[in-house]
């Protein structure tokens, strides 16, 4: 299969008839039935619907947290275990997870030391994180001095340190206020495009879901299936022109009626 | 500075109760002696006190030290490989029902009576217990996002035990190793009512008592109550310098 691992024409991420179950105590459930989802290098891809669709198990398994019942999951071409072994993937969770014992520079510096990467050249990357977050002052405070809204950017700065191709992220502003969420928002956008990453982002806000994406997936509740696709076409990361846009009103719109599970005009194909 | 003043305030305003009530009510010193009485029966021994605290003391300190160190290396290991823990913690638990103090005639025999050893394995084995329990369930919780952040990492079992387990175990540990600290005094100086060799503040307290030395057997106490404050606050110093963390001003 040396052919076919690492091909450079390879998508970022191929699903195929994903299906994942779990036993609970009151009997199995399925996360997931047959979830096919693909997403292009470079692309930033939403996934959106109610609680216990699977947003966040689909967002595991391509992250190899979560070992699927059955289907097939490439990252790059490479099967999910090889992707988080080459570290092909950055991840961040609603909740920082920062080491609290560490200083911010040192949890930013985390990934790079478990690798083996130099001191003097980690920690020369993370002072470069922390500046692209608008955190270069903070360098040397613990996490607890920080904000919520500082520790996620933390988090995010810890995320990209090993310049990943593929950054995967669960509800990552779901537990700030507004105005710092679309702060973040515009943050993430300048990031990701600047690095050329690609973006596989877990929201269950619409609004959020349409400002950021080229592509909105609508799951539908459990069993989690893909329910509906809607291509987003619109400035990246242009603040209130957008956010204020009747263009960006359909396309919110479009997701709403889809999560109801109304049928969506817009464009499925691309 | 603040935070001392208020216990000390109290501590005062009891010692002064304490006077005034054997004053104002006649208690015979064999009954109560008054603070004033021991203080002075402190003065009068004088140097005797600090030997006598110096030999407990170091007793407490080599037990503490390997109980310390022995529960922690059985923590670990508990922590690593399921199949130890099922042996160690039910043992551990069991231990706690032991009366340890009571096993320090036993040890005598064993070691011989001018032997410092009997007392240092008496704190040895009650200082095992808090720190191996707290230990173990410091070590065993692990925050699920950090968890599933290791595993994002590949990072290897080695590697999560450094990064994670130890230094979030850390503030567990110390608990225990508080609880221990004073415990390992008291032992110390409670092993010696049973026999073995006397050099110590358990003999003194006892030979004082039954000579009628009252305000003497009480100045001895003060002296041990002393010493396991001096070792508490030796164990909460430590904390402070090995968890610089838990002391920054948290944001609001």
């Amino acid at each position: 299969m040396s052919s076919s691992t690492a091909v450079p024409a390879a998508p970022m991420v191929a699903v195929r008839a994903l299906t994942q179950r779990f036993a609970t105590a009151a009997g199995p459930v399925t996360a997931l039935d047959g979830v096919d989802l693909t997403i292009e290098r470079g692309r930033f891809v939403s996934l959106i619907g109610p609680s216990g669709c699977g947003k966040s198990t689909l967002l595991r398994v391509v992250g190899d947290l979560v070992t699927p019942t059955s289907g097939e999951v490439l990252v790059g071409g490479k099967t999910a275990a090889q992707a988080r072994r080459d570290q092909d993937y950055g991840i961040a969770f609603q909740s920082a997870g920062l080491l609290e014992w560490r200083t911010v520079a040192r949890n930013v510096e985390l990934p790079l030391e478990l690798h083996g990467v130099g001191r003097r050249e980690r920690r020369a990357r993370a002072l470069d994180l922390l500046e692209l977050v608008g955190l270069g002052d903070v360098a040397g405070a613990r996490p607890s001095q920080l904000s919520g809204g500082m520790q996620q950017r933390v988090a995010i700065a810890r995320a990209l340190a090993e310049s990943p191709s593929l950054l995967l992220m669960d509800e990552p502003f779901g537990a700030l206020d507004e105005m710092t969420r679309e702060r973040l928002q515009d943050e993430l956008l300048r990031v990701a495009a600047a690095a050329g990453t690609t973006v596989l982002f877990v929201t269950h806000s619409i609004p959020e879901a349409v400002y950021l994406s080229d592509r909105v997936v609508v799951m539908s509740a459990r069993p989690g299936r893909v329910a509906a696709v809607v291509d987003v076409d619109l400035p990246r990361g242009a603040g209130t022109d957008v956010r204020e846009a009747p263009e960006f009103f359909a396309r919110v719109t479009d997701v709403r009626e889809a999560l109801r599970g109304a049928p969506v005009r817009t464009g499925a194909s691309a | 500075m603040r935070r001392l003043a208020a216990p000390a305030a109290v501590a005062v305003l009891l010692l002064a109760a304490w006077q005034a009530l054997v004053v104002v009510g006649r208690v015979a010193s064999y009954v109560l002696p008054s603070p004033l009485a021991i203080v002075g029966a402190l003065r009068e021994v004088g140097a005797p006190v600090l030997e006598a605290a110096r030999a407990s003391g170091t007793n407490a300190l080599v037990g503490l030290v390997a109980g310390s160190l022995l529960a922690l290396a059985a923590a670990s290991l508990a922590a690593r490989v399921r199949a130890l823990d099922e042996v160690l913690t039910p043992l551990a638990a069991a231990s706690g029902a032991l009366p340890i103090v009571a096993l320090a005639p036993i040890f005598a025999t064993m070691f011989g009576a001018t032997s410092s050893l009997p007392r240092r394995l008496v704190v040895t084995l009650v200082v095992f217990l808090p720190v191996f329990v707290n230990a173990l369930r410091g070590l065993r919780q692990v925050d699920p996002v950090h968890a599933e952040l290791m595993r994002s990492y590949a990072a290897g079992g080695w590697a999560t035990v450094r990064a994670v387990r130890l230094p979030g175990a850390l503030p567990h540990v110390f608990t225990g190793l508080r609880l221990a600290a004073s415990t390992s005094v008291i032992a110390a100086v409670v092993a010696e009512y049973f026999g073995g060799l006397q050099d110590g503040l358990g003999s003194r307290i006892t030979s004082a008592a039954s000579n009628s030395a009252y305000p003497r057997a009480w100045a001895y106490v003060t002296a041990a109550c002393a010493l396991g404050l001096l070792f508490y606050a030796g164990a909460v110093a430590l904390e402070r310098v090995a968890t610089p963390w838990r002391r920054v001003p948290v944001h609001r």
